[in-house]
């Protein structure tokens, strides 16, 4: 058994690292390449490709991969994971490397440029470089979704640690095999970020100076115009184009039969509420810490944020064992309730409100509060007036990306959800996994519709928030 | 108007033309403020009389904006005490947070908020149930206190980032008069206004102001600023007041070295103390109230050394820099005629040599190698030789310390 067991420890090692290793340096190309082209060239249409380009982030991986195996219905093993993980994660590092691009000061290219560097030589010497922070961060989160992936792999029989924990924990429950995977996965994820923190270096690039900043230089692409534009239309087909078209596929195969309201009805209402409270819930715990980091900065806040930080880079699945081990142990009539799957939310996307949340609080100085507060206002109506005020479009946006993270979790709420719950996303799953893709495609087409507009969000806010 | 001597000077040279205490508005005594191991603040005592303009003026990380966030209630001072108008606003336990002060502020930036328009950051303070009349009261308001700040009214409607800087700094002024404060405090407030409308924003202020009668404290590190705007100038050095007093007599007669440096150009020489009068290159010269006798160091304003052909001392044109209305004129010293015959090999005096700057409107009569004869007007005031300043600024080059 002990040695059986190894050798599967061994295979889930070498198939995940395999995955990594070639799955984040393809997205890293196509997302720097993308974003170059978008940002640097004169690409026609760099607006609409700048979105297209982010919209495959819309679809949620096990969505894009149920897609794939309606398609091409042999896809399995590790290449197949490749190629789904790729195509469904690019824009991860796309959306950051855009956002710098767009905002790095022309003026020093210029500066290179005078200092005898050709335009080639400048790009590397002088650009790449400044690519390094959003190159590593979205490198990161590539390397995390992968660790964290449940369904898109799971549907195409290809093992990760995550599906193997998911097999383990559903054939023996809560049995030590699957608690012992379960460190190996945390601690890979402990690697990353300290090889991410490695990678990111010291160095500061923010724009020194001030005054408005000149718009960024385009290089003519030429007889590359062709070329650059057959690669981006290809891309988006396979990664945006050939999921919709699928479920798309499914929807009129399957008919008006496939929108029972009974089912329909309450997956959807659930999802809305799930994501509404804990969106809500994370926003409001965001908030002191983001408040606390912000004005009264001190080895507590810092504290806080690295443990917050560690912890949600730990896969769903991660945080749902290990929910539902201490509830059973300590707190039995908290096991599969409602207020425990929020709290698992909470704890695995509070980054995304506290980086919008911080970023909020930053455009509301404190100096503002003691102007209110000379103005008379005492402490707590400053506060409500001015910097609550400020910040509430930023918690808002933070809000919007945890309710679309919920909308689309999938591990965690298999886990953790009381009996009875539907999500659109456990409805999908196990409708799909009966092998009614049919039936599961008004699920898929839905999460589809809700994320779009925060996946605009996502991009629009990303493009702000390297603007300052 | 008080004065406060640096504790190492001997009692004060200059007579203080000293204020009543009874009609102060605002004391500050023995007032200390640390961040972590940082002391920021060292003990500040200051009096402002009511409906007066007082100016703080000291190089930038003196702790002039701490002791600002200290008047207006957003600090606590470690110890010493604050009183507004007689009453205890902060130290011994005593403490009244900065909404009940009635303390006006204005930030280096303005601080506008930037979510309202003009005149709802005009109106911010204003209760509109509390005032009679009630909305329309406050729009009536807001467009007086927007020509008195000589802005349109119609700006109301715009937004802070519609703006100029200057404009912005006038409707955070208006903003902290609308609730008719007794103290107005200015932190800094035209430092980021281009030189032509930084004078014409701290004219119009500082008439607003005054009309007004509202007892005015100015932060700023422009020694011109404090100079021209206030009638009690506080030097803040290194979180001490290192001296307080009318703008004419903190120029003229500067306690130490460093605040004559701080507070404009100086010539800088050593002398030869006897009695009241000092010798130096320049010859024997006044100085008032000679803080010690024997070797001193002689500090004159430039516009003192005047160039005048009957002049008994000589010196050398070295160079000039050329700026439009005048010229610095940098001239090497010779022994004067008088001292060189009496005192020439005088033990007691080294002088001759020294390079020294000048101002002169006439750019054609100082060429490089050129003699000029010199005169000197009014005193001198002189410093202990013991009272080294740390670091000596390029406008006082060759003053003959080595
Ligand atoms: N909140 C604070 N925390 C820590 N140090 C501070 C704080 N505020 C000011 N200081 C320090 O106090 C010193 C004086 O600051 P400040 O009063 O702003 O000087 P000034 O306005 O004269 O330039 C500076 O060295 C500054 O770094
Ligand atoms: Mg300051």
């Amino acid at each position: 058994m002990d040695l059986i067991f190894r050798a599967r420890v061994g295979e889930l090692l070498l198939n995940t690292v395999l995955l990594m290793l070639v799955t984040v340096p393809a997205c890293v190309i196509l997302g720097v390449g993308g974003a170059w082209l978008v940002e640097r060239t004169r690409l026609r249409g760099h607006k609409w490709w700048a979105v297209l380009l982010a919209a495959p982030l819309a679809i949620p991986a096990f969505v894009n991969s149920y897609a794939w195996v309606s398609a091409v219905p042999s896809l399995a093993g590790l290449w197949s994971g490749v190629l789904i993980a790729t195509l469904s994660y690019f824009p991860l590092v796309y959306i950051p490397a855009a956002a710098t691009l767009s905002r790095l000061d022309p003026a020093i290219e210029q500066s290179a440029a005078s200092l005898g560097l050709g335009a080639w030589r400048t790009f590397f010497r002088v650009v790449i470089p400044q690519l390094r922070i959003a190159v590593t961060g979205g490198a990161l989160l590539v390397s995390l979704h992968l660790l964290a992936e449940y369904g898109a792999f799971a549907m195409i029989r290809f093992d990760t640690f995550t599906t193997a924990i998911m097999v383990q924990y559903q054939s023996t429950f809560n049995g030590p095999a699957g608690n012992m995977l379960a460190s190996v996965l945390v601690f890979m994820c402990l690697i990353l970020l300290l090889v991410e923190v490695r990678g990111r270096g010291n160095s500061r690039y923010a724009r020194i100076g001030s005054g408005a900043q000149a718009r960024p230089l385009r290089l003519p692409l030429r007889a590359y115009q062709l070329p650059a534009q057959l690669f981006l239309v290809a891309l988006t087909a396979l990664a945006f184009g050939l999921p919709l078209t699928f479920v798309l596929r499914w929807i009129f195969a399957g008919g008006p039969d496939s929108w029972a309201a009974d089912e329909f009805l309450p997956a959807l209402l659930q999802t809305l509420a799930y994501g509404l409270a804990g969106a809500l819930a994370t926003t409001a715990v965001a908030f002191p810490m983001a408040y606390l980091a912000v004005r009264h900065p001190g080895w507590f806040s810092k504290a806080l944020e690295l443990s917050n930080y560690i912890t949600s880079s730990m896969p769903g699945i991660v945080v749902g064992l290990a929910f539902v081990t201490i509830s059973i142990n300590a707190a039995p009539n908290l096991y599969q309730t409602s207020a425990l799957l929020i709290s698992a939310y909470v704890l695995l996307f509070l980054p995304r409100a506290l980086v919008t949340i911080r970023s909020g609080l930053a455009q509301a100085p404190k100096e503002l509060d003691e102007a209110a507060q000379a103005l008379g206002k005492p402490p707590l109506l400053a506060f409500l007036r001015v910097t609550l005020r400020l910040t509430a479009p930023a918690a808002a946006g933070g809000a919007a990306l945890v309710f679309l993270a919920i909308v689309n979790e999938l591990t965690a709420t298999l886990l953790l959800s009381p009996n009875g719950t539907r999500t659109l996303a456990t409805e999908f799953w196990s409708k799909s996994s009966e092998i009614d893709y049919a039936g599961a495609a008004p699920y898929a087409l839905l999460m589809i519709l809700i994320s779009a507009p925060m996946t605009y969000l996502l991009f629009q806010q990303s493009k702000k928030a390297a603007g300052q | 108007m008080t004065y406060f001597s640096h504790s190492r000077l001997p009692e004060p040279r200059i007579a203080a033309s000293v204020a009543t205490s009874t009609n102060s508005h605002l004391k500050i005594d023995a007032v200390t403020k640390n961040f972590g191991s940082q002391s920021v603040l060292m003990g500040v005592t200051l009096s402002v009389a009511k409906g007066g303009t007082t100016a703080i003026v000291g190089p930038s990380g003196s702790g002039k904006t701490t002791l600002l966030r200290l008047i207006a209630g957003f600090e606590h001072p470690d110890t010493g005490r604050i009183s507004l108008s007689g009453s205890q606003v902060a130290g011994e336990g005593d403490w009244v947070p900065a909404h009940k002060r009635n303390v006006g502020y204005v930030a280096q930036d303005g601080g506008l908020f930037p979510h309202l328009s003009v005149g709802q950051n005009i109106s911010f303070g204003l209760d509109a149930g509390k005032l009679p009349g009630g909305h329309r009261r406050v729009k009536v308001r807001v467009a007086e206190l927007l020509r008195m700040v000589s802005l349109d009214p119609e700006m109301a409607k715009r937004r802070p980032h519609q703006l100029s800087g200057g404009q912005q700094q006038r409707v955070a002024l208006a903003r902290a008069l609308a609730r008719e404060p007794e103290l107005m405090l200015l932190d800094e407030p035209f430092s980021a206004l281009d030189a032509g409308l930084r004078v014409a924003t701290r004219r119009a202020v500082g008439k607003v102001l005054q009309d007004a009668g509202i007892t005015t404290i100015l932060v700023t590190h422009d020694q011109g600023e404090a100079l021209s705007f206030a009638d009690q100038v506080a030097v803040m050095r290194g979180g001490r007041l290192a001296q307080i007093g009318n703008p004419f007599i903190v120029y003229t007669r500067p306690a130490d070295r460093a605040t004559a440096e701080f507070l404009g150009d100086a010539v800088i020489l050593d002398a030869w103390m006897e009695g009241s009068l000092a010798t130096c290159s320049l010859g024997g010269i006044p100085v008032r109230r000679p803080p010690a006798q024997g070797r001193v160091q002689l500090m004159l304003r430039p516009e003192q050394i005047r160039i005048a052909e009957d002049g008994p001392i000589r010196g050398v044109v070295v160079d000039t820099d050329y700026f439009g209305p005048e010229t610095t004129v940098r001239l090497k010293l010779s022994v004067p005629p008088i001292l060189g015959k009496a005192t020439a090999a005088d033990h007691r005096y080294h002088g001759g040599g020294e390079i020294i700057t000048i101002r002169h409107w006439n750019a054609s009569i100082a060429r490089p190698g050129a003699e000029l004869c010199l005169r000197v007007v009014g005193e001198a005031v002189a410093f202990p030789m013991e009272d080294l300043p740390s670091t000596s600024p390029a406008g006082t080059p060759g003053t003959g310390l080595s």
